[in-house]
């Protein structure tokens, strides 16, 4: 590790930490409804919305109600997918005259994009017309990530009320996640982005005359050379700021017309956990309580920092595989070096690091490199911090409401270990939150593990991997934990596209995103009903050092139990194979 | 309490938002982004002569004698193809790796013969997105010579050459330093023209 490297990041996380504080506190008056001068420019297309789509500003219901509301928004816009990308063939905004997709990728991509997943199993240039990346998946960019942004709206209001039936309305904290937040920063976002050379066109190509003219494959000099465009900065801007990351190429943030400058590539980084940040931020400020917000943050923060390094470490020194061939892979004046397959030359290998402990942590999945050709230990920290649940920063809303269930949870192992009732934010809390919160915990590990299984024993799980031995096993694992805990990046290698994997990871992005959203919002409807009972001497604050090193070894203890058997098999083995 | 259908909202709320964020919002970035940075958002395409040659941003292959050599790019069906973004997610252990980088670096020492240090990594590794446009400072200086002699120029002129395209970090410590090799191509072409 290079001095420059530390510098790098901890600018970086210095950066987040300062723009994330006023943003979540803006969040949380924009969910309340106190966000006077945005209101003032976008008001009136917030009242026009609520006007068309027969909703009342002031509607409130019970977490059924809110609950069902987001299952039939979320299933409609899956439809709306699927039947997009099936039928983009013979639908305009085509220019590349690209045929339908098939009805599994269809499936899969239309799971994808609800989830907040974004997991491609297609190569967007060759495969998506320019209609198709906009109105379909563009679109579920914001509205998956509004999804999941309302649903710990409605957790953190449901804290902060006491004996209420109602949690709020799904679609009002749509409504204003969307047009409040989402779109104004990406509005600006893909502005920035085009000026540091994101393409944004309506054409589907450039042609180009090359200066070295080249033999194609078939031996035919090949003179020109044609380069594929499209409407990128605006799909890019919001891919990173709703954690989504499905990229408008192929290889997504790693292409330069989707990340052209180390500065775009810095904002870009920024972008990928701020609103994740800001929503620890947001719960301090919804709960009235700044204290608990901040305890959350740095839990997260304690996370993620000793990872990057550790990441980075392993990036920097090198494949060992290469050793002995005459190569220099060592940093210098002239060069970054590091383990370089898989890399693009502007970021480097600490960067690229820093980028896959970013979209892991976060649910973004985006890349500006390809995490299969990462070093094993490398390829570890990013599967792992997926494997954490999500809750490393998180998706947008789902990482605060993951990380909250792992609180309630640290909250009843103090209770039982102090042999009290376990208490949080104010609210007793009894089995059926318990129950809530475990399952929103267990569900994507179970997922991830029976997926892996089942992809293990049947011929069509495994014979697609890409790389021969324990690398292969991390492939499926990576995919599988990247699905059900709603990630989207990959080892890419994996040959994802067939029946087998389409069908099951698509499974378990849904299973993994509503299968945890439901309970989460029976937890909300739960502790909504609950009275505020004001602290006695037998609570164990929760705003405490002391509690976050609690809630810190809970995230630890859930992540590391679960899956060192599993990460054994991968990329240990593969660790121990290379620096025998 | 009051009871709704989920269906209005749903269905309106979807259209609506399939309108203003699909097609309004795509709309009006690509507005904003053609009247205000018109170079950057049509691809940054380099013109010699009125004739598009390449992007600033994208990559090619140099296969030719007298060119400095990119990295190495996994795309399909030929290196460097710029509709089809890829890489080649071979794992650290996959003994393909090794054999590419060492089939990489024999044919860069048997075209190099005056450069006797070890081959930079970047020239043995292929990129993330096949595309790559940059190859490191060190890369580019193991090929001064090979270049020197092809072009019939002395070698000082063409390492002049390399060390005033490299581009250093942003803000000092943004990126890593490098050479855009299709830049540094189309300006050593201009003082010794093929």
């Amino acid at each position: 590790m290079n001095s420059i490297a530390a510098i790098k990041f901890l600018v970086y996380f210095a950066l987040l930490t300062i723009l994330a504080a006023p943003l979540g506190a803006y969040m949380a008056r924009v969910y309340e409804g106190e966000n006077r001068l945005s209101r003032k420019i976008l008001g009136p297309l917030e009242r026009f919305l609520y006007k068309i789509a027969g909703v009342r500003e002031d509607s409130d219901g019970s977490w059924k109600i809110y609950a069902r509301d987001l299952l039939v928004f979320n299933l409609l816009g899956f439809f709306a997918v699927y039947a997009l990308l099936r039928l983009q063939g013979s639908l305009p905004l085509n220019p590349a005259g690209f045929g339908g997709v098939s009805p599994r990728l269809a499936f899969n991509t239309a799971a994808s994009f609800v989830t907040n997943t974004n997991w491609q199993a297609y190569s967007g240039e060759a495969v998506m017309s320019q209609l198709s990346q906009m109105a379909a998946l563009a679109v579920q960019n914001f509205l998956s990530a509004g999804s999941g942004m309302a649903v710990a709206a409605a957790l953190c209001r449901s804290f902060a009320r006491s004996e209420r039936e109602g949690i709020g309305s799904f679609w009002v904290d749509l409504v204003r996640g969307s047009i409040y937040i989402l779109l104004p920063l990406s509005l600006a976002f893909s502005i920035f982005l085009v000026s540091q050379g994101v393409v944004q066109t309506f054409e589907g190509r450039a042609e180009v005359s090359l200066i070295s003219p080249q033999a194609a494959p078939d031996g035919t000099p090949l003179t020109r050379a044609s380069i594929a465009l499209g409407p990128v900065a605006s799909q890019v801007a919001i891919k990173q700021l709703g954690t989504n990351g499905g990229g408008y190429y192929n290889a997504n943030s790693a292409h330069p017309f989707e990340n052209p400058t180390p500065l775009s590539n810095f904002a870009e980084l920024l972008a990928i956990l701020l609103i994740p940040a800001a929503f620890c931020f947001t719960f301090g400020k919804m709960v009235k309580a700044p204290r608990q917000g901040l305890v959350l943050f740095s839990v997260m923060m304690a996370v993620i920092l000793p990872l990057v390094f550790v990441c980075a470490g392993a990036e920097l020194s090198g494949n060992p595989a290469l050793r002995g061939l005459g190569v220099d892979q060592s940093a210098g004046v002239f060069q970054g070096g590091g383990n370089m397959e898989g890399k693009e030359l502007r970021f480097g290998a600490a960067e690229s690091a820093l980028w896959a402990v970013a979209t892991t942590a976060a649910s973004n999945g985006s890349v500006n490199s390809m995490h299969d050709s990462f070093t094993p230990v490398g390829g570890l920290v990013p599967m792992w911090l997926i494997q954490l649940g999500e809750v490393i920063f998180g998706g947008v809303g789902s990482g605060l409401y993951g990380m909250i269930l792992l609180a309630v949870i640290a909250v009843f192992i103090a209770g039982l270990m102090v042999g009290r009732t376990p208490e949080y934010l104010g609210k007793k809390l009894s089995a059926f939150e318990m129950k809530a919160s475990s399952l929103g915990v267990l569900i994507p590990p179970a997922l991830t593990l029976l997926g892996t299984a089942a992809a293990c024993v049947a011929a069509s799980g495994h014979s697609t991997v890409a790389n021969p031995g324990p690398h292969g096993f991390s492939e499926i694992l990576y995919a599988y934990s990247s699905a059900a805990n709603n990630n989207g990046s990959a080892f890419a290698g994996l040959d994802a596209s067939n029946l087998f994997h389409t069908v099951g990871t698509g499974l378990c992005m849904l299973a993994g995103r509503f299968w945890v959203i439901v309970p989460v919002l029976a937890l909300a409807g739960a502790v909504a009903r609950k009275k505020i009972v004001p602290a006695s001497a037998g609570t164990l604050p929760t705003d405490t050092p002391l509690f976050a090193v609690l809630l810190l070894g809970t995230v630890i203890l859930v992540g590391a139990l679960t899956f060192i058997p599993a990460l054994a098999l991968g990329p240990i083995v593969e660790h121990l194979m290379l620096f025998p | 309490m009051k009871t709704h259908s989920a269906l209005r909202p749903a269905i309106v709320l979807l259209a609506a938002f399939s309108l203003l964020l699909g097609f309004g919002y795509p709309a009006l970035v690509t507005g904003a982004a053609q009247a205000l940075f018109p170079f950057q958002a049509n691809g940054s395409i380099i013109k010699l002569g009125g004739r598009a040659v390449g992007s600033a941003l994208l990559g090619e292959n140099f296969s030719g004698p007298g060119w400095f050599r990119s990295r190495p790019s996994a795309t399909t069906p030929y290196p460097y193809n710029a509709e089809a973004s890829a890489a080649s997610n071979l794992g650290p252990s996959n003994p393909a790796l090794r054999k590419a980088a060492d089939a990489r670096a024999e044919r860069l020492r048997a075209e190099n013969p005056e450069s006797t240090g070890p081959v930079p990594a970047d020239l043995v590794t292929a990129s993330a997105s096949g595309l790559d446009p940059h190859i490191s400072p060190a890369a580019a200086l193991y090929q001064v010579e090979r270049v020197a002699r092809e072009r019939k120029l002395p070698p000082e002129t063409v390492r002049r050459l390399v060390l005033s395209s490299v581009e250093g970090r942003t803000l000092g410590i943004l990126g890593e330093p490098r050479v855009n090799v299709l830049e540094l191509n189309l300006a050593l072409s201009r003082i010794s023209p093929i």
